[in-house]
């Protein structure tokens, strides 16, 4: 027997002893729960953790909504009814930020809109033509496949701190401006500049995940129907417009989903590239919501939660759209 | 060979070793009790502190200190949730010392000698008791006294040779030399001050701010503090304090500029007593600095005074040794040494009535040293009642979030007045205080 055998034997064995130890305790808890409420125990776990961390503090969160005053404490906080709603939605003008009791969240729901709409568009268009372009036959496509992908493993922290260091006043960027005759440029401490980089962090940061997708629903479309495009010496465009498109559709549809809801929620890499500055500029509803309930030195917790909930809606809504559109695309 | 017993009996074999050595183990005779304490450090501060606190082990075998060092940002933002869900520390070292004061435990009832602490702790006593605290209780004992000071790249000056502004130079004064400094050196901050309520409001009482009304309550929108907050936003615009470093931040985010100070790039840093051991080690011999004497306004000439404070949690399980170690840190050798290897002014009153042999060979610091204590005699009560006002941090936090979005550009300076009275009545409404 080489090596080889006798490791898997050995395997085998170890394999076949914790089998037999395990055996004696499900078979103990057959005989209580019968065969029909077996796979609801293996289950039981899962949904124990899923309700003691993902339902349980949901509960808690609308409990917060609705009281107030500074106290951790469930039994310390008053009821208010929907006063944090109330005062989250008090505004004389939705579109003057100015107008408005709770002027910061509204800033940054404005912020997260223009965000969500520039972040998701450019997004999509730039994953699709990555996908596009590594679907194709270019030399070294599994390295280039690689690359694309390989942002999407860093930590968001380590993502915005490369950035930081790239972008800062003394930072790489500007290096090469000055380098080529121009002044300093402060990228991260101008709103616009400030804004428009968290964009372009964040679509770098995770568009090859989205790159990934797109790429198997194009390895998905039968090549046949190209064949058949070619033979009839149809334009390019006119074959990604009539076969590519109306064939990537559902594909596109779920990364557009996906990727709206992702950008509701940005935070992490935003936090640590800009800290929500200059001033508000770049601060976005998660970041309200975590400095109104933690961050500031009176904390807000129903106010904090009041505004989580609202934003769990908006999500909700994008969720469901996602149903839905999974479920025409099976259909 | 293996057989259903024999792995049944090996399994319930392992089961009861691990349990006899996880859960039934007799316990070691007299395990020292273990206290946590959060602590934050400036400088060398948690070096110094986790050497004292070996020697009063050794001293007290019965108890334990473990000194968990955390980053200044944890003791802000994390540990007031960790209170108010009572999983914090048994002691943490805190700045913002009204503000959590409703999560400390009295220790005076287990004091061996609580005068010493009337006496020689009574001007920063109050600062850490609760509003419904017991009036004579002693809630923590401060670690330092710290007074906001500027402190001056002196070679900066040198090589520009510009002189030094003098003792009552206003901040106007100032801000002509540090220009002309910056220019000539090319250094990109003629001034910079540490994106903190706490730093502004020294200027401010300088200016004629009052801060607070005839009932004790903040009423911060006078001439003076409006008078201060325009001077910022007009410091801003003309590059006398660069956008780089405030704007790097969000909300009441902190953010010091140690480090463009560090780096030779900033004329004047207003920031504080704490640097000075810091910038002994990060600055070194690379040039020449020192604190000066507070800038003037029309009013005064204040820095504001602060300090962090070693308080017991009332949730501690370990009452009597926490009031033990309390105690002994504040004992007049052990604050002695702890302010001579830290370099931070003492708040011990004998202490400072004896004088510091502060080690160092630094001439920078020594000078500093020299120039913070006199100014320290000089500050004006109304900053220490202000540093003394238990919701202090939460009008500074209004003050430089709004200040902030007026710099930015995202609102008026009018506006921004009428938001930081908002969110300070928003504050105090939520801690069921309601402004009249």
């Amino acid at each position: 027997m080489n090596l080889g055998d006798r490791l898997a034997a050995l395997l085998e064995r170890v394999y076949i002893l914790l089998m037999k130890a395990l055996e004696p305790p499900f078979a103990a808890l057959q005989r209580v729960v019968g065969i029909k409420g077996m796979p609801y125990a293996f289950v039981l776990p899962n949904v124990v953790l899923f309700g003691l961390f993902i339902f349980v503090p949901v509960v808690l969160n609308v409990w917060y909504a609705f009281t107030g005053s500074n106290h951790l404490l469930i039994g310390e906080r008053p009821g208010v009814g929907l006063d944090n709603f109330a005062s989250l939605l008090d505004c004389k003008n939705y579109l003057d930020v100015n107008s408005c009791a709770q002027d910061r969240f509204w800033r940054a729901v404005h912020n997260t809109a223009l965000f969500v709409v520039l972040q998701v568009s450019s997004m999509v268009v730039l994953s699709l033509i990555a996908a596009l372009i590594l679907n194709g036959r270019i030399v070294a496509r599994g390295f280039f496949r690689a690359v694309f992908f390989f942002p999407v493993l860093l930590s968001p922290v380590v993502v915005a701190l490369i950035w930081k260091w790239i972008l800062q006043t003394d930072g790489l960027l500007n290096a090469v401006v000055v380098g080529f005759g121009g002044e300093k440029v402060a990228f991260l401490h101008d709103a616009s500049w400030a804004f428009y980089w968290t964009i372009f962090v964040s679509v770098w940061a995770h568009m090859g995940f989205y790159t990934l997708i797109l790429l198997a629903g194009l390895q998905a479309i039968p090549a046949d129907l190209y064949e058949a495009a070619e033979m009839d010496g149809t334009s390019r465009t006119r074959v990604f417009r009539r076969i590519t498109i109306p064939l990537l559709m559902p594909t596109l549809l779920v990364v557009l989903i996906l990727s709206l809801i992702r950008s509701v929620q940005a935070f992490d890499e935003v936090f640590v590239l800009t800290g929500g500055g200059p001033g508000t500029a770049t601060q976005y509803i998660v970041q309200y919501i975590y400095e109104t309930a933690f961050a500031n030195q009176v904390h807000l917790y129903g106010l904090a939660a009041a505004a989580s909930i609202l934003v769990a809606v908006v999500l909700m809504v994008l969720t469901l759209l996602q149903m839905r559109v999974n479920y025409h695309g099976d259909k | 060979m293996f057989n259903r017993r024999t792995l049944l009996a090996g399994a319930a074999a392992l089961l009861v070793s691990a349990a006899a050595l996880t859960q039934f183990s007799l316990p070691a005779l007299a395990d020292p009790t273990e206290v946590r304490v959060m602590w934050y450090s400036d400088g060398n501060e948690g070096d110094v502190m986790r050497d004292l606190l070996d020697r009063f082990e050794k001293a007290n075998p019965d108890i334990k200190v473990t000194l968990d060092r955390v980053p200044y940002k944890t003791i802000n933002e994390q540990l007031p949730t960790l209170l108010d869900s009572g999983q914090g520390p048994d002691m943490a070292r805190v700045s913002d010392l009204g503000g959590l004061s409703r999560h400390y435990l009295d220790v005076r009832p287990m004091f061996k000698n609580p005068g010493y602490f009337d006496e020689n702790y009574a001007t920063t006593l109050p600062w850490l008791r609760p509003a419904d605290g017991l009036a004579h209780g002693i809630y923590g004992v401060m670690t330092q006294m710290t007074l906001t000071i500027p402190i001056v790249n002196v070679t900066l000056f040198q090589q520009a040779g510009v002189p030094l502004p003098a003792a009552g130079a206003t901040w106007a004064d100032w801000v002509k030399a540090t220009r002309a400094v910056a220019e000539k050196v090319k250094a990109p901050y003629p001034i910079a001050i540490d994106r903190s309520g706490h730093r502004i409001f020294g200027p401010s009482i300088s200016m004629g701010a009052k801060v607070f009304d005839s009932k004790g309550q903040p009423a911060i929108l006078d001439d003076g503090f409006k008078s201060m907050m325009q001077t910022l936003v007009t410091w801003h615009g003309d590059g006398t304090m660069s956008k780089a470093l405030w704007g790097s931040v969000g909300g009441s985010s902190y953010r010091g500029a140690n480090e463009e100070f560090g780096n030779g790039q900033v004329v004047m840093y207003f920031s504080g007593t704490w640097q000075f051991g810091q910038f002994a080690k990060s600055v070194g011999k690379n040039f020449e600095w020192q604190a000066v004497p507070e800038p003037c306004g029309p009013a005064t000439c204040t820095g504001l005074p602060g300090g962090a404070a070693l308080v017991p949690i009332k949730d501690t399980k370990h009452p009597k040794e926490v009031a033990r170690i309390l105690e002994w840190f504040g004992s007049e050798p052990v604050q002695a040494e702890f302010d001579a290897r830290t370099l931070f002014l003492p708040a011990n009153e004998a202490v400072a009535a004896k004088g510091v042999d502060y080690q160092t060979d630094d001439a920078n610091v020594k000078k500093s040293l020299n120039v913070a204590v006199k100014e320290l005699t000089k500050t004006a009560p109304l900053a220490f009642k202000l540093q003394g006002y238990e919701n202090n941090r939460m009008v500074f936090n209004a003050v430089i979030s709004r200040l902030n979005q007026a710099i930015n550009g995202e609102m008026s300076l009018t506006d921004a007045y009428t938001r930081m009275q908002a969110d300070v009545v928003e504050g105090l409404a939520a801690k069921g205080i309601k402004l009249q």
